[in-house]
Formats: structure tokens, C-alpha cells, sequence
């Protein structure tokens, strides 16, 4: 058991969170959300890892045999759809706001100051 | 009939989410008459069967296991619907409001294809099934569910400038939230194994207090947090209430915001417990819930733009009903549960008021409208009585669930928390006051407000002239109004909500009833009600938030010196209102931040 994984994924979160604060392009502002979000990826299935296991598929191997845990493997494959969703939404309003703003710099978009 | 109940959960997700799918597929075919009316048609269904939850907790908690996947020896591999009162009650709050809501679009939109409808049907199964899940994951999925459908519903009206950038920023920060929740998810998994909340409280007991689980406790609670717009992670709430479709606003208000809170009591209360106890979560929430109130009031009495003054009179009520969450006693949290029952009636009516001055007027800025809105017979009535009802006037339901909540909270021994109440009651109240005197009445001398956010340049959501105000955008306003004005009414509403409070705070009874099957619940006991002394601080916010109103009028009266001392000792809060920058990196930065306290308040000490 590692910690290395754990750490990746702490890198992988603050680079992201790091990226959406100092963007200047919304493309490279959802693209950092993605990256942010690969963070519970690798958490994930750090968390479910067991080491000399196989994929957790029965249909060719013996039972009893060693896997690693499914039920994080379904979340992360449950976590893909949702960024997928979320990306698609986030990348579409970027075009609409391309359109109506004229701009995709976060610091240009001044029409909800307070 | 118990096998009818225990299929009830399921149904009401699976009945919105199968009419959006089919909606979806076929809308482009189909009249609008059929979209509205099927549309309408699952609304209803859901709500009846959120009624018939409500009256079949009273005796015993609704448990199913999906797919049949029962626990055998207390341990299962399915996933689990676990409703209580508390859950049964919100999804009628949900359902209702979006009956509401989709009363209020048949004319609203002209233009509105079925998508509009797709997606509130959408929204209407993500807060369900969070309202009704008892597995920490699942409840993820709903949140997301109904956060990606409301940052959609948010960037609506694709062809202007704000609500693109108010869908953006809302999208932003409650997906990063959404991510830290489901780092906190990992981290917990990982010690326990588990992931229903029942077996997570059972793996928990076991074990000693470690930092990892509290630390993804804290990260969970980040996520919910951001969704019920505690500061610093509200930044989001107001950029997506002012640019919000107003039927729309209705659910982020009424009832979006108050599930994130609903998520942190749920899962601590079920889940969480043992590592984490309430003597611990107590100055957390009271804290967050004393700041929120108080940066909540002050912005909400410095806006122009009347959708974001409603918005952050939202966030001064979350400080409150995270301030009566945090004694984490039953008779507060009963008078909470009144509360956000009366707070969503009334605001829902307001929000729709200012919808119906965007169509009418097209605009919803309080400097713009000066006196444009006298001609507007009903709506005039309905926004004043709705700013009455906000500051706690009796007997409406604000007025029984704040009163109901102070005397618990001064039960527990937060007698503070009454002044609080009855000053953001005031304050927030009176700047509803302020704005709808001098845009429906002409009254006080029209505001300056060069250079902040306006809401002058917002376009009406209709197209043409929809002939007057059709009557089924009044009657969701009347019949909202109405209902927070029963609330206050009713003879037993007090005992129900303690006693669903009472079923909230037993982490007990939960994991026996969704592992054990031992479903039945003890009868509710008589609560006590409200006193003389509600009464008269119920009274005594209304003449508070008449004074704040009637100094927003006529601040240009008042004397030099007095005006001068009052320019410096709000000072302050002019940093307040400059850290609402509409900028996305800022609001991470906040939320980074917020997060940082909240592990350390949760996980230090």
C-alpha cells in the first residue's frame, strides 16, 4: 500500500483549483475543471486497488480468484458521465457567451459585478 | 398497502424521469397544449405521491431496497430509498413548487420549446431522489443529477450576455463543490467500505475517531454547503437567481438552496455521528450560519436589482436556518422545517412577482420601475404582503417556523439567536418593503445607482403582448401566498415537524429501520407551540423592517451628519460588496478557502 496514488490525486485537485483561479480562457477554465475532477478518478480507485489482483470481470477466471473492488470502478465509470455531462453543458455556454460577450477571458466578463 | 408504500419511493424519481425522456424524444412533435399538460400530469403524480409518503411516515419509515436486494444480517449489496418525515416532506415542498412553476410558465414562455419542460422535470427527480435516498453515493448522483440540470435551466435564455455568465459561474462552483463531495465520498469509502448511510454510521461506531474519515466528512459537507449557499460558498447563488428564468428561481430559492443543508443533517445525523460529534458540529454551523445571515442582510439591502435583492435575502435565511440547524436539538430543527415551508411559499410568490414585472414592464430594477408598477392591481397587493410575510408577520408560516425555531434555540441556551432572527427578518423584509413601495406605490426619491449590476437591461421572457397578465401567471402568486398564510395555520403543523425533526436526529432508529426492518416509529408527541412572546417579536420585525424600509426611502432626508456617520460606519461592507465580483477565479479562491475552515472547524481539534 502506497501513499503515492493519494498524493497524485491531491496534486491532480490543487492543480486544477490552481488553474481555474489564474485562467484567462474558459476553454482552459473547463479543461482545468476536468483535471480538478480526474483528481476523484485516481482516488477513487486507489481506494479500491488490492495489489496482484485482475479486473473484476468472473467470466474467465476461476472464482475465488483475487480482484480488485468493483464497486469503485462502477463510481468512477459513474463520475465519467456526470464530467461528460457537465463538460458538455460548460463547453456550450462558453461558445454562447463567445457569441454574446464577444470575449473568453474570465477577467473581461464584468456583467455581474456587484 | 405496505408493499404499495415501499414501491412509492422509486416511482416518484422514475415517473418525472420517464415524461422528460419521452418528452424529450417526442416534444418537437407535439403541441404545446400536450407538452404543459403531460408535463403538468407527473407533476401532479409525484406530488400525490409525496402526499401518501407523508402520511405513511407518520407511522413507520418507508424503506426499499431497489431491485429486491434486501439485507440479509443486517449487510446488503443494493441501494437503499429510506424515507422519514423530513424526506417525505420535502418532496411535497419540491413537487409543489413545481407545480407551481410550470403553472406559471403555460404563458410565461411564448417561445418555450419542450426542452423547458424536459428540463424541470429533470430537476424535479434530482431533488426527489435526494430527498429520498438513504446511500451516500446515490445521493451524489441525484445532486448532480439536479445540479447540471440547473445550471441548464440557469443559461436558459441563451441569447443574452448575464445569464450565460450566471449559468457559468453557478456551473463552476457547484461542480468543483460537487468534486470535493465526492473526494470526501472516496475517502470514506475507503475506511469503511461502505457506502448506504445506515451501514456507514454501523462501520463508523466500530472504529476510533480518525482524521481521515473526518477530514471526508468535511469535504462532503463542502459540497452541500456550496449548494445551500453558506458564505464564503455562496458567490454562485446570486449571479444565478438574478439571471434565473423566475419560475426557475422559485425552485433554486424555495427549496435547491435549503436541500444542501437538508444533505449535511441527513447524512450527518445517519451517517456521520459517531466520528463526529454534535458538540463538534455545533460551533461549525453556528458560525457559518451567523455570518451568512448577517453578509446575506447587508447585501440584500444595498441592491438595485430586485431578482439579487431576493436572492440575497436567501442567503440572509440560510444564516438563519443554518444557525437553527446547528443546535441540532428537535425543537429547532422543527421550527426550521415550518420555516423553510413558509420561507419558500412567500419567496416563491415574490420571485414570481418579479417575473410578472419583467413581462409587464421589462425590467426588474427598483430605480427604473420607480412608480411603474401602480397599475398593477394584484401583483402591487401580493408583493407588499410578501415582504410583510418575509419579516416573520403573523401568522404567517415564516412568522410560526422563526418563532417556533428561536424558542428552541433559546431552549438550548442560544438566546442570541433571537436578536439575530428578528434583525435579518427585518433587514431583509424591509429591503422587499423598500423596493415594492417605490416601484408599485411611486413612493421615496428614485435611487442613484450608476455602475452596479442592473436589472434595466434584462429582457421580458416573452415575446409580444400576452394580452394583459394571463391569469395563470397571478394564480401561482395568490396560491403561494395563500399557502404560506395556512402554514401558519395549521393546528398540528408544530407537533408534525418536531416530531419529523425528532425522527431526523435518530441515528438509531434509521439504521435499524433500513438494515433491521424494524420500520415502526414511535407516535408524535403534542410540541409546543407558539407563545406571546413570538408574537410580539414576530410584530416587532415588522415595525423594524418598516423603519429600514422607510430610511432606504427617504435616506436623502436625513441630515448631513447623520448620512456621514452612517457612510463610515458601513464602510466595511463596501468590501463585502466588492468581493461579489462576478469573477470565476475569485469565487474558487472562496471556496478553497471555505472548504479550509470547514476541515479545520470539523477535523481540528
Amino acid at each position: 500500500m502506497t501513499t503515492l496514488p493519494y498524493l497524485v490525486a491531491g496534486w491532480l485537485f490543487l492543480v486544477g483549483c490552481y488553474g481555474l483561479v489564474t485562467s484567462r480562457n474558459l476553454v482552459h477554465t473547463v479543461a482545468c475543471l476536468t483535471v480538478a475532477q480526474s483528481a476523484t478518478y485516481v482516488l477513487l480507485l486507489a481506494v479500491g486497488f488490492r495489489s496482484g489482483a485482475t479486473a473484476p470481470v468472473f467470466a474467465d477466471v476461476p472464482v475465488g480468484t483475487r480482484v480488485v473492488d468493483p464497486v469503485v470502478q462502477a463510481l468512477s465509470l459513474t463520475d465519467i458521465v456526470v464530467s461528460a455531462t457537465v463538460t458538455a453543458v460548460l463547453l456550450a455556454l462558453t461558445i454562447q457567451i463567445h457569441k454574446r460577450h464577444g470575449t473568453v477571458d474570465p477577467d473581461e466578463l464584468r456583467a455581474l459585478r456587484d | 398497502m405496505s408493499l404499495t408504500v415501499q414501491a412509492l419511493p422509486p416511482l416518484l424519481v422514475a415517473v418525472p424521469l420517464l415524461a422528460a425522456t419521452v418528452l424529450a424524444a417526442s416534444g418537437r412533435f407535439l403541441p404545446r397544449l400536450i407538452i404543459d399538460a403531460a408535463s403538468m400530469l407527473s407533476c401532479l403524480l409525484v406530488l400525490a405521491g409525496s402526499v401518501m409518503l407523508l402520511v405513511a411516515t407518520g407511522s413507520q419509515r418507508v424503506v426499499s431496497w431497489l431491485g429486491g436486494y434486501s439485507p440479509v444480517h443486517g449487510s446488503s449489496v443494493g441501494v437503499v430509498f429510506v424515507v422519514d418525515r423530513i424526506g417525505a416532506g420535502l418532496a411535497t415542498l419540491i413537487a409543489a413548487l413545481v407545480t407551481a412553476a410550470l403553472t406559471y410558465t403555460w404563458r410565461y414562455f411564448d417561445e418555450v420549446e419542450s426542452y423547458f419542460h424536459v428540463l424541470i422535470l429533470l430537476f424535479l427527480a434530482g431533488m426527489v431522489g435526494f430527498a429520498l435516498t438513504g446511500d451516500l453515493f446515490d445521493a451524489f448522483v441525484f445532486f448532480e443529477l439536479m445540479g447540471a440540470v440547473a445550471y441548464a435551466l440557469t443559461g436558459y435564455k441563451i441569447e443574452e450576455a448575464k445569464p450565460l455568465q450566471g449559468a457559468l459561474n453557478f456551473a463552476v462552483i457547484n461542480s468543483l463543490g460537487a468534486y470535493c463531495s465526492l473526494l470526501g465520498i472516496g475517502l470514506i469509502y475507503g475506511r469503511t467500505g461502505e457506502l448506504g448511510f445506515a451501514q456507514i454510521q454501523r462501520a463508523l461506531a466500530g472504529q476510533r475517531t480518525d482524521w481521515l474519515v473526518l477530514v471526508g466528512v468535511a469535504l462532503v459537507f463542502t459540497g452541500f454547503l456550496v449548494k445551500g449557499a453558506a458564505v464564503p460558498l455562496h458567490f454562485w447563488l446570486a449571479d444565478a437567481h438574478a439571471v434565473a428564468p423566475s419560475p426557475v428561481c422559485v425552485l433554486f430559492s424555495g427549496v435547491m438552496v435549503e436541500l444542501g443543508l437538508y444533505g449535511v443533517a441527513r447524512t450527518w445525523s445517519a451517517a456521520f455521528s459517531p466520528v463526529l460529534p454534535a458538540e463538534r458540529l455545533r460551533p461549525v454551523l453556528l458560525a457559518a450560519g451567523v455570518v451568512t445571515a448577517v453578509i446575506g442582510s447587508v447585501m440584500c439591502l444595498v441592491q438595485s436589482h430586485l431578482k439579487r435583492l431576493l436572492a440575497f435575502s436567501t442567503v440572509g435565511h440560510v444564516g438563519m436556518f443554518l444557525v437553527a440547524l446547528g443546535a441540532l436539538e428537535p425543537a429547532a430543527i422543527g421550527g426550521l422545517a415550518v420555516y423553510v415551508l413558509g420561507h419558500a411559499a412567500v419567496k416563491g410568490a415574490l420571485f414570481l412577482c418579479a417575473g410578472v414585472l419583467l413581462n409587464a414592464r421589462g425590467s426588474v430594477d427598483e430605480a427604473d420601475l420607480h412608480g411603474r408598477g401602480r397599475d398593477l392591481p394584484v401583483t402591487r397587493i401580493c408583493f407588499i404582503i410578501g415582504g410583510l410575510a418575509l419579516a416573520a408577520l403573523p401568522p404567517f408560516g415564516t412568522w410560526l417556523g422563526k418563532t417556533l425555531a428561536e424558542d428552541g434555540l433559546s431552549h438550548a441556551g442560544f438566546h442570541w439567536a433571537g436578536y439575530l432572527f428578528v434583525g435579518v427578518s427585518a433587514v431583509t423584509g424591509g429591503a422587499v418593503l423598500r423596493a415594492g413601495l417605490r416601484i408599485f406605490f411611486g413612493i421615496g426619491t428614485p435611487p442613484d445607482t450608476e455602475g452596479d449590476t442592473r436589472g434595466s437591461e434584462e429582457k421580458p421572457e416573452t415575446t409580444g403582448n400576452v394580452g394583459g397578465i394571463p391569469v395563470t401567471m397571478l394564480a401561482p402568486v395568490v396560491v403561494l401566498l395563500a399557502g404560506g398564510l395556512t402554514l401558519g395555520l395549521l393546528p398540528g403543523l408544530a407537533t408534525l415537524a418536531h416530531d419529523a425533526a425528532q425522527q431526523l436526529l435518530d441515528p438509531t432508529g434509521y439504521a435499524a429501520a433500513a438494515l433491521d426492518g424494524a420500520r415502526a416509529v414511535a407516535p408524535p408527541a403534542p410540541a409546543e407551540s407558539w407563545t406571546v412572546s413570538g408574537l410580539a417579536l414576530g410584530l416587532l420585525s415588522v415595525l423594524l423592517a418598516l423603519v429600514v424600509a422607510a430610511l432606504g426611502l427617504y435616506s436623502d432626508r436625513l441630515p448631513q451628519l447623520l448620512r456621514r456617520a452612517a457612510g463610515v460606519a458601513t464602510l466595511p461592507f463596501h468590501a463585502v460588496r466588492t468581493a461579489h465580483s462576478g469573477h470565476l477565479g475569485d469565487y474558487v479562491v472562496w471556496l478553497l478557502l471555505g472548504m479550509t475552515l470547514l476541515t479545520l472547524g470539523v477535523a481540528a481539534t
